[in-house]
């Protein structure tokens, strides 16, 4: 049941939650608008003070928690963002595109001015960044939330905690401890197909194998992956190609860490075969 | 220029998905300029899908917007469907549309609920009017949830479902899955019929609009996945014909790209231009309660696009409910596919209407071209003439009323700023005063 809005007290002394958007599609955000039974809660909890895609009412910062969805791709979020972080007392980055980039880091390996002509017929217009980047790489963050998009229950943990005051409790094993967890069949191991379970962080309950296709790691990597095995064995035990084994280190979290140099390193063609 | 001269600046339009700005320039007597500015930075999405396998465009196009990542899969999937002549059994078609009611219910429930009730009852977000209207929120959030429940149990999870693919699906829901939905959609469905007598009594602005409507149409159902383009000015084309009658442009005063009918300029498409297109093929249910709130097609005044959402919603309801009620699941999940070198392309009806996706594939199955048209793209010049139509209606009022009524007018359309494929980059222009 949706809980009941009376309880929502007027105070004024609450934390102050902002919301804030760089480059990215909004679902992120959209998980919290996703929480129906939690939002009034939350509201109760937290004065909801910066929440563009929520609300026309703006609250002066300083605030309490910020979360941030998006990437920076232009000059200008480069300058908002570290507005953003001197208004902060925490700054929690939610998604892959705050914590790795998103999708549209996939630009970073390649030609972006070409990418504006593809696009655009007159692309002089256009003021973007040669690359994609996530907020860590311009401000120093306090906590980061993987997924594309995350998962709900973990963000309001997330923000439970910090206003607690103690440390989020977001597991850091694989998407392959989840699907154990669960009792799926590995699709892997009975179907031969391919999956970046292993090396993806949790957080979703192991989904797409429980809907008989293979992780394409949404969540980014986990804690320590070994990305190098993993490619290995797609190369020599499923006959993935590089092409292959790239398309899979890169996409939504391209530019998480380990992904990164592990398609780099493919990529220039030091491992495996063409 | 007359020394009177008016600005309205709205730096960042609250309550709309993505960021966009508005500038309009009046004077006592006339409107000189309206932009609505995009400003979301580009993506790139057709750039980068090049060089990606067709059997993640649906996963990798999800990503362009959050609110409604179903539209952007099914519109791919057909897409590519269409490039590899396949046509899915009538079960999996059946399966897409009970995907798409779940979407319609969660995104029109958002934007009704949180987005846009707020503005006729003068609060700035739906927390501040659950004080005074604690039923009205309670129940919006218990129809949104049904929704959510939906695309989940079909999709995976609410955001970028895992479970469709090109051929149909990864997984078919088993019949206990379906039944264990029914009671709490079909609660949410009489919620969704008081919503409907809720929006109805909303106090309206009166802004009746001259507007070229544009949807699918489905000789036998109200159109999600498929149909033939028509407008209620008599356009009637096949999907394939889109880019001929259609057409993106860049203006100079604006750094966004407007797309136009190129015959006639700008149109609308979205829950207006369905329901003035469609209102025959709504259910009974639908009708009769459209009946009673004397609720008829034509609807020119986009205020009133409040009421056609709740309409939908509960025609989304009613229909899942029909789906749910015959379903047996599908021999196979999904069809086989083979690449080949082809291309195609396919239009389906987002939530906020017709979204176009064409792509060519080479032999070995990568993409290597790709076109995506949003609907937020093609009513945005759509947008501006509403605002320049209605202006001198409301002169009158003060400065800051004058700007609300402007904010109200751009969330009656909802747009969907992240779809920013296609949309410039601008350079803003906060601190003009004005122009020469
Ligand atoms: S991480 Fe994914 S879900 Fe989140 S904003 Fe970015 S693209 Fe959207
Ligand atoms: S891609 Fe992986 S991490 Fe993402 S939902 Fe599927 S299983 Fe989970």
């Amino acid at each position: 049941m949706v809980p009941d809005t009376q309880l929502i007290a007027a105070d004024v002394h609450k934390p102050k939650l902002a919301v804030w958007k760089f480059t990215s599609c909004d679902g992120c955000q959209l998980s919290l608008l996703d929480c129906e039974d939690e939002l009034l809660l939350l509201a109760k909890e937290v004065e909801i003070a910066y929440f563009l895609e929520a609300s026309s009412k703006v609250e002066e910062g300083p605030y309490d928690i910020s979360l941030v969805e998006g990437s920076i791709t232009t000059p200008n979020d480069v300058l908002r963002i570290q507005e953003v972080r001197r208004q902060s007392r925490f700054l929690v980055c939610i998604g892959a595109c705050a914590t790795a980039g998103g999708i549209q880091s996939l630009r970073n390996f390649a030609d972006v001015s070409e990418f504006t002509s593809v696009v655009y017929a007159e692309p002089e217009y256009i003021e973007t960044l040669k690359d994609s980047t996530p907020i860590s790489a311009h401000v120093p963050v306090d906590f980061e939330l993987q997924g594309c998009p995350i998962n709900k229950l973990q963000l309001l943990e997330v923000i439970s905690a910090f206003l607690n005051q103690r440390a989020p409790q977001v597991a850091a094993h694989s998407v392959c401890i989840e699907c154990k967890l669960k009792g799926n069949v590995c699709v892997w191991v009975a179907h031969g197909t391919l999956c970046m379970g292993p090396v993806t962080h949790a957080g979703c309950g192991a989904l797409c194998p429980s809907y008989n296709r293979g992780c394409y790691a949404c969540y980014g990597p986990k804690e320590n992956p070994n990305s190098e095995s993993l490619c290995h064995w797609w190369a020599e035990k499923l006959g993935a190609d590089k092409a292959t084994i790239i398309e899979n280190l890169r996409n939504y979290n391209a530019l998480a860490k380990h992904f990164k140099v592990k398609s780099k390193e493919w990529d220039q063609g030091r491992k495996g075969k063409t | 220029m007359a020394g009177n001269s008016k600005t309205i600046k709205v730096e960042y339009l609250a309550r709309v998905e993505g960021e966009g700005a508005l500038f309009i320039r009046y004077d006592d007597t006339e409107v000189h300029e309206v932009k609505l500015k995009i400003f979301e930075p580009p993506r790139f999405f057709e750039a980068f899908l090049r060089g990606r396998d067709y059997t993640e465009a649906p996963d990798i196009t999800a990503r362009i917007c959050g609110i409604c990542p179903v539209a952007y899969q099914m519109s791919a999937l057909h897409a590519m469907e269409n490039a590899l002549d396949l046509v899915v059994t009538p079960e999996l078609r059946t399966l897409r549309r009970l995907l798409y009611c779940g979407e319609w219910i969660e995104s029109h429930m958002l934007h009704v609920s949180m987005l846009h009730a707020p503005d006729f009852l003068g609060y700035p977000n739906a927390v501040a009017m659950a004080k005074d209207h604690p039923e009205v929120v309670r129940q919006a959030l218990e129809i949104k949830k049904a929704g959510n429940a939906l695309v989940r149990m079909l999709g995976g999870r609410e955001v970028h479902p895992i479970n469709v693919r090109v051929g149909g699906f990864y997984r078919a829901p088993k019949s206990e899955q379906m039944d264990g939905l029914r009671d709490q959609l079909s609660t949410a469905r009489d919620l969704a019929g008081q919503i409907c007598r809720w929006a109805a009594k909303l106090p309206f602005p009166d802004n009746t609009q001259e507007i070229e409507y544009v949807s699918l149409v489905n000789p036998d159902e109200y159109p999600m996945n498929e149909g033939r383009i028509r407008s209620s000015r008599g356009l009637d084309i096949s999907v394939e014909d889109y880019e001929k009658h259609f057409r993106e442009e860049q203006v100079p005063h604006s750094t966004a790209l407007h797309s136009v009918l190129v015959e006639r300029g700008a149109y609308l498409v979205g829950p207006l231009a369905r329901f003035n297109l469609n209102y025959p093929r709504l259910s009974p249910l639908v009708r009769q309660i459209a009946d009673e709130l004397n609720f008829k097609p034509p609807c020119n005044n986009p205020f009133k696009s409040i009421v056609v959402r709740c309409l939908e919603v509960l025609y989304a309801f009613d229909e899942a409910l029909r789906i749910i009620d015959n379903y047996q699941p599908p021999a196979q999940p999904y069809l086989a596919t083979e690449p080949q070198r082809a291309s195609g392309c396919a239009a389906t009806e987002a939530p906020r209407g017709l979204l176009y996706h064409r792509y060519e594939i080479d032999q070995r199955g990568k993409i290597t071209h790709a076109k995506i048209v949003a609907p937020t793209s093609q009513n945005q010049k759509t947008i501006e003439h509403d605002l320049r139509q209605m202006l001198p209606k409301f002169m009158h009022l003060p400065e800051s009323q004058l700007q609300g009524l402007c904010e109200r007018a751009i969330r009656n359309y909802d747009p969907c700023i992240s779809c920013s494929t296609h949309f410039l980059q601008l350079h803003l222009q906060h601190d003009q005063r004005g122009c020469s």
